[in-house]
């Protein structure tokens, strides 16, 4: 009766090899370690997509199996990125002062080289001064630890307030909405102490690295996020898969039920949104390296939505419909902005995709959610013949002189 | 005769609509007991109030032996410590299948750590296998709770209350919508339960509760109006105006 892991969920191992091959074909393909058919600025994008693939995942998690809309999770994730790009920026300034103060006669002291960090990171806010959030960006373990802990805390602090006093819905959409607005309006202050508009810029020179071509780094993290979002996808198909799977779906589909059940259900909600919140904040810090640069703008809540439209897309509340529709949005969003694909011309009108491939998104979202509403990971379900029930119009009871339902209105 | 629980007098109030008014009721340790009243009665706010939903303006809810009090309790806590409750509607997880439903609802730590590591031993699914066998439903384990029928997602709600292992059942309308044969087979499985437990029955259909044979508390706007057997109850002058007779 009980079977195993692999046996419920088909899709890991499918996922998993697709995955491999995908990075194994992208290896071979690469400037950095095969035959060059790849640019190394497509590599990057590909291992973006794979991080934003995650950040999905994390979504669909808390979206299509717990029925929160959360519109906060890519903050969650541009937070992951900061923290990470922390240390990246400041080991690199460091050792781009200290090539520069190696010149001097007099050895420069420890404080010395930190004020000189400080100026060419901060210049540009018009500050020198470490602000206390960047007590730990020489160190790469301790950020290393905060890309996880700052938006797991967050998270956590932010879960409980609004769980506790029952929240739930779309005022609890528009709350977590808030919070994204809030702190991207926070991060463009130059006193935030993350260099306002401007960000973190340079992200993707690795420190002690700078022997390595980009060609070869792309490639590192082309991997790295490969194995992050493999593991990623095994994590929640494990924890979805058991009963912990059961209630999390049961309280997406009736909330008091669940309740009644005796299971603390708010508890368990705020398991799922920090953790979550965790996944997410892993993916941005994988994202922003490739990306090279991080400002408040990625934050700003339009990202958020994209990632709910995302998952929308590619199918709620199945794994790899929050894969299909990360990927296959943002690379065709990639492909639309970059001015990749060719104009329409109508005759009395050139349809430019720059400025109508939000229309084309927006419309495809409203076309998803109304007539399909298991998006493009449904059509899975045609091959497995899986059809969810549906039983309206049949008779109430297994005996036939049941009522019919429409008989049965009180 | 000890009791198990014993409410008395709760009073709530909507927007100054007075639900229940005054409400005092007790249930022993394994007794059967009918509910029945005129719509508006307050059988629903009664239970939404013993559950935990509704927090009462007044009065007192003791629980168990150790005669703990239930007021401002979470539903959570009060269904670990052994209330169960059946919805009007059937309530079922339509997603999952009957297995699931049964496992999830299977008396065991509910903590969210617990769960997560918990996978279903031999005798658990032993145990669910039987409860589903009692409830009619031993050959659909696996298929998805929204594919059944009404009257068999009514039996797979009163299979999670069994199974939760409560030491009192509070049941709404467990027979709404059903036909004869499934009414008599849902009887069954109630007075068995009330062997061991306490079972509060919600119902509208006198021949249902006929079955029951048990005693009927009587609810009209908010208060006991009357309690005893069904006879008595039926040939009382206040609950035939304000009930039978209409």
């Amino acid at each position: 009766m009980q079977r195993s892991f692999v046996a419920r969920n088909p899709s890991v191992l499918v996922f998993l090899a697709l995955l491999a091959l995908f990075t194994l074909t992208a290896t071979v393909l690469s400037e950095g370690f095969g035959v060059g058919l790849i640019s190394t600025s497509f590599i990057k994008t590909l291992g973006k997509t794979l991080c934003l693939c995650l950040v999905a995942i994390a979504m669909d998690l808390i979206w299509g199996y717990c029925g929160i809309l959360s519109l906060g999770h890519f903050a969650f994730f541009g937070l992951g990125g900061y923290m990470i790009g922390m240390w990246l920026m400041y080991e690199r300034t460091r050792t781009i002062v200290e090539s520069a103060l190696y010149e001097a006669t007099i050895p420069p002291t420890e404080a010395e080289v930190r004020d000189a960090i400080g100026n060419q990171i901060f210049g540009v806010v018009g500050s020198s001064d470490f602000p206390v959030v960047w007590m730990f960006a020489d160190s790469l373990a301790m950020q290393l630890a905060l890309v996880v802990l700052v938006p797991g805390v967050l998270a956590l602090i932010f879960g409980w307030l609004a769980f506790r006093s029952r929240v739930t819905g779309v005022y609890l959409s528009i709350l977590t909405q808030a919070m994204t607005l809030a702190l991207s309006l926070y991060l463009f202050q130059n006193d935030s102490g993350l260099r306002g508009n401007n960000g973190l810029s340079g992200l993707q020179n690795l420190p002690g690295l700078d022997a390595v071509p980009q060609s070869v780094v792309s490639v590192w993290f082309l991997w790295a996020s490969a194995a992050a979002l493999g593991l990623g996808y095994m994590l929640s198909a494990w924890m979805m898969s058991g009963k912990f799977g059961s209630v999390i779906r049961g309280i997406r589909d009736n909330e008091a039920r669940v309740r009644f059940l005796g299971y603390p259900v708010e508890t368990y909600k705020l398991v799922m949104f920090t953790v979550t919140a965790c996944i997410a904040g892993i993916a941005g810090a994988l994202y922003y390296p490739q990306a090279g640069i991080i400002n408040p703008a990625e934050i700003a809540p339009i990202a958020s939505i994209y990632l709910a439209v995302w998952v929308a897309i590619g199918g709620r509340g199945r794994l790899y419909g929050a894969v299909i529709g990360a990927a296959l949005v943002s690379l065709l969003s990639t492909w639309f902005t970059g001015g990749q694909a060719p104009d329409l011309p109508l005759g009395f009108y050139t349809v430019q995709w720059v400025d109508w491939w939000l229309i084309l998104l927006g419309l495809s979202f409203v076309l998803v959610t109304l007539f399909a509403p298991k998006g493009v990971g449904g059509l899975a379900d045609l091959i497995a013949d899986r059809r969810s029930p549906d039983r309206h119009g049949a008779d109430l009871g297994p005996d036939p002189g049941s009522l019919r339902e429409k008989e049965a209105v009180e | 005769m000890s009791t198990l629980l014993e409410v008395s007098g709760i009073s709530v109030t909507f927007d100054g609509f007075r639900a229940i008014n005054n409400l005092s009721f007790q249930i022993g340790p394994a007794e059967l007991r009918a509910v029945i009243g005129p719509n508006g009665a307050g059988k629903t706010t009664f239970m939404d109030i013993v559950t935990g939903k509704t927090r009462p303006d007044s009065g007192r809810i003791t629980w168990g032996d150790r005669n703990v009090s239930l007021l401002g309790q979470s539903e959570a806590a009060i269904a670990r410590q052994g209330i169960g409750r059946k919805f009007q509607k059937p309530t079922v997880f339509e997603d999952q299948s009957v297995q699931e439903n049964l496992l999830m609802a299977l008396a065991k730590d509910r903590n969210p750590l617990a769960v997560l590591f918990y996978r279903p031993g031999a005798r658990d699914l032993e145990r669910v296998a039987a409860l589903a066998d009692r409830i009619g439903l031993g050959d659909a384990l696996l298929r998805k709770s929204g594919e059944l029928s009404h009257g068999q997602k009514q039996w797979l709600e009163i299979g999670m209350l069994l199974a939760q292992d409560p030491q009192l059942l509070l049941v709404d309308e467990p027979a709404a919508g059903m036909t004869l044969a499934e009414r008599e087979k849902t009887t069954d499985i109630l007075k068995d339960a009330a062997r061991t437990r306490a079972v509060v029955v919600v119902e509208h259909d006198m021949e249902f509760v006929r079955r029951l044979d048990c005693k009927v508390t009587v609810l009209h706007e908010g208060a006991v109006l009357a309690e005893g057997t069904l006879d008595h109850v039926t040939s009382n002058q206040t609950v035939i105006d304000v009930y039978l007779g209409r």
